[in-house]
């Protein structure tokens, strides 16, 4: 049994906070590129060339990509064979205090009914998994809520099948329109029951922006939906355009005989993902 | 029309209007145009509404006279030591929209963020000759740069939801809806149906 000491989950946490809100990954910024590269609209790659020169001024510069810095999503992957000295939750959620606080970024958590800000961004959202190993895999999202707000979950009928799953997931991302931030990627979670998709939705977006599903008939699931969403045109920011999503991931998980849970989480093009293993 | 306009360098085709606004310029603007800001201008987002117009519905003066001028709903990053401010790019508008008829009727000349507006919002702007822009979203970094100055003017407890005074030069945005009620995104909607 490897034991792990809670002050570097707390230093790995703080890191990771920091770094993640300068530096996007090289999986974004690839997508970003491509998209540039294949935009029709002029306007739409002057937007994607803006994003791109935002990205290096907030690498270069350590500046905040965007300063929605998001609420903190961490997914703790903890292999059978390790084990945390002390308080896990406790390690990430201070390592997110002291990340947002000495990285300043911004302070984006407060109580849901008297809206008032905890000023620490904590608490975090934690999300914990057993896995094979001796190791602890941290992955943090930071999620804005341009994005996240535009995210949906439906409970569709077992008989509307793969076209209403891509009826409805098209839907929803081009309704939102430019709320999100366009070029957008769509994590969709499809199966388990309500919760679970909501989950798998999430974790549709920790896979490299672009990678298909492993399962053919689910990356071509993938291709249909994205194909739909970029004929409708909307755009970078809804200004018009063939790159309205750089990408579609889904996630998918046996479902009750009666039931076709579809849920749909929205990221923004500032898409800031990372992740260490301790 | 003004789509052909964006076409080259970007920064150097855009309208250059002072702040705050002269009714003439606010007229004088037409939905789709690229601007590039220059002068003075407020921020505000979800607290700094809710506050505002609790102290309107309380009879109360306002932290700050908006009587012509733009309120760009923003949330900042802090600066760090030696910076201005930090990332300072829109939040979405719609979470304003029911608060932002009150305001444009005190006389509020022009709101900016990013994404659509309600038809209410649409209808007071009308109604008052205000604008609404968008500028450009999860684009804080570059944004920032156009920020020359940041004073913070009310609500400091609200953290990064505060109202701040900005002092802006080349802040780039588009024309969503202009004083004669057009609205951009619809117009780009039309012409991909067309």
């Amino acid at each position: 049994m490897r034991v792990i000491d809670p002050a570097a989950v707390t230093s790995a946490v703080r890191n990771l906070a920091i770094e993640a809100a300068c530096d996007l990954e090289p999986d974004i910024l690839d997508a970003l590129l491509a998209a540039r590269d294949r935009e029709r609209s002029p306007l739409s790659r002057n937007l994607l060339e803006l994003l791109l020169t935002n990205s290096d001024i907030a690498s270069r510069e350590k500046i905040p990509v965007c300063q929605d810095t998001g609420i903190a999503v961490v997914f703790a992957f903890l292999g059978r064979e390790a084990r945390v000295e002390g308080d896990l939750v406790a390690a990430i959620q201070e390592g997110v205090r002291q990340g947002y606080s000495e990285g300043y970024l911004r302070m984006s958590v407060c109580d849901p009914l008297t809206r008032v800000n905890t000023m620490t961004n904590t608490p975090a959202v934690i999300h914990l998994e057993l896995v094979e190993g001796d190791g602890l895999k941290l992955c943090l999202l930071p999620k804005g809520c341009g994005s996240e707000n535009m995210s949906g979950l439906s409970m569709l009928p077992p008989s509307a099948g793969k076209p209403g799953i891509i009826r409805y997931v098209s839907e929803l991302v081009v309704k939102a329109g430019s709320n999100p931030c366009p070029p957008v990627t769509v994590g969709v979670g499809i199966g388990g029951s309500f919760e679970k998709a909501a989950m798998l939705a999430k974790q549709a977006l920790l896979r490299p922006v672009g990678e298909p599903a492993g399962r053919p008939d689910v990356a071509e699931l993938e291709a249909a939906i994205l194909a739909v969403i970029n004929e409708e045109g909307q755009g970078v920011h809804g200004m018009g355009g063939n790159n309205t999503a750089l990408a579609v991931h889904v996630e998918i998980y046996p479902s009750h005989i009666a039931s076709l849970p579809v849920a749909v989480n929205i990221q923004c093009h500032a898409h800031r993902h990372k992740e260490v293993i301790l | 029309m003004s789509l052909l306009r964006f076409e080259p360098k970007f920064f150097a085709d855009l309208i250059k209007v002072t702040l705050p606004f002269t009714p003439e310029t606010l007229a004088g603007l037409e939905a789709g145009e690229l601007v590039s800001l220059s002068g003075v201008l407020y921020t505000g987002r979800d607290q700094t509404h809710r506050r505002l117009c609790a102290l309107l519905e309380q009879g109360e003066p306002l932290p700050v006279d908006l009587r012509g001028q733009l309120l760009y709903y923003v949330g900042p990053t802090p600066a760090k030591p030696g910076q201005v401010i930090g990332a300072a790019g829109p939040t979405t508008s719609y979470r304003m929209d029911s608060y932002t008829p009150q305001l444009l009727a005190l006389g509020l000349a022009a709101t900016m963020g990013k994404g659509a507006r309600s038809w209410a919002v649409r209808q007071a702007m009308r109604q008052e000759g205000a604008i609404y822009l968008a500028t450009i979203g999860g684009a804080g970094a570059l944004l920032s740069k156009c920020i020359k100055k940041s004073e913070l003017v009310a609500f400091p407890d609200a953290g990064p939801e505060a109202l701040f005074r900005f002092e802006v030069e080349g802040f780039p945005a588009v024309v969503i809806n202009d004083v004669a009620g057009r609205d951009y995104y619809e117009m780009v909607a039309q012409k991909r149906g067309s």
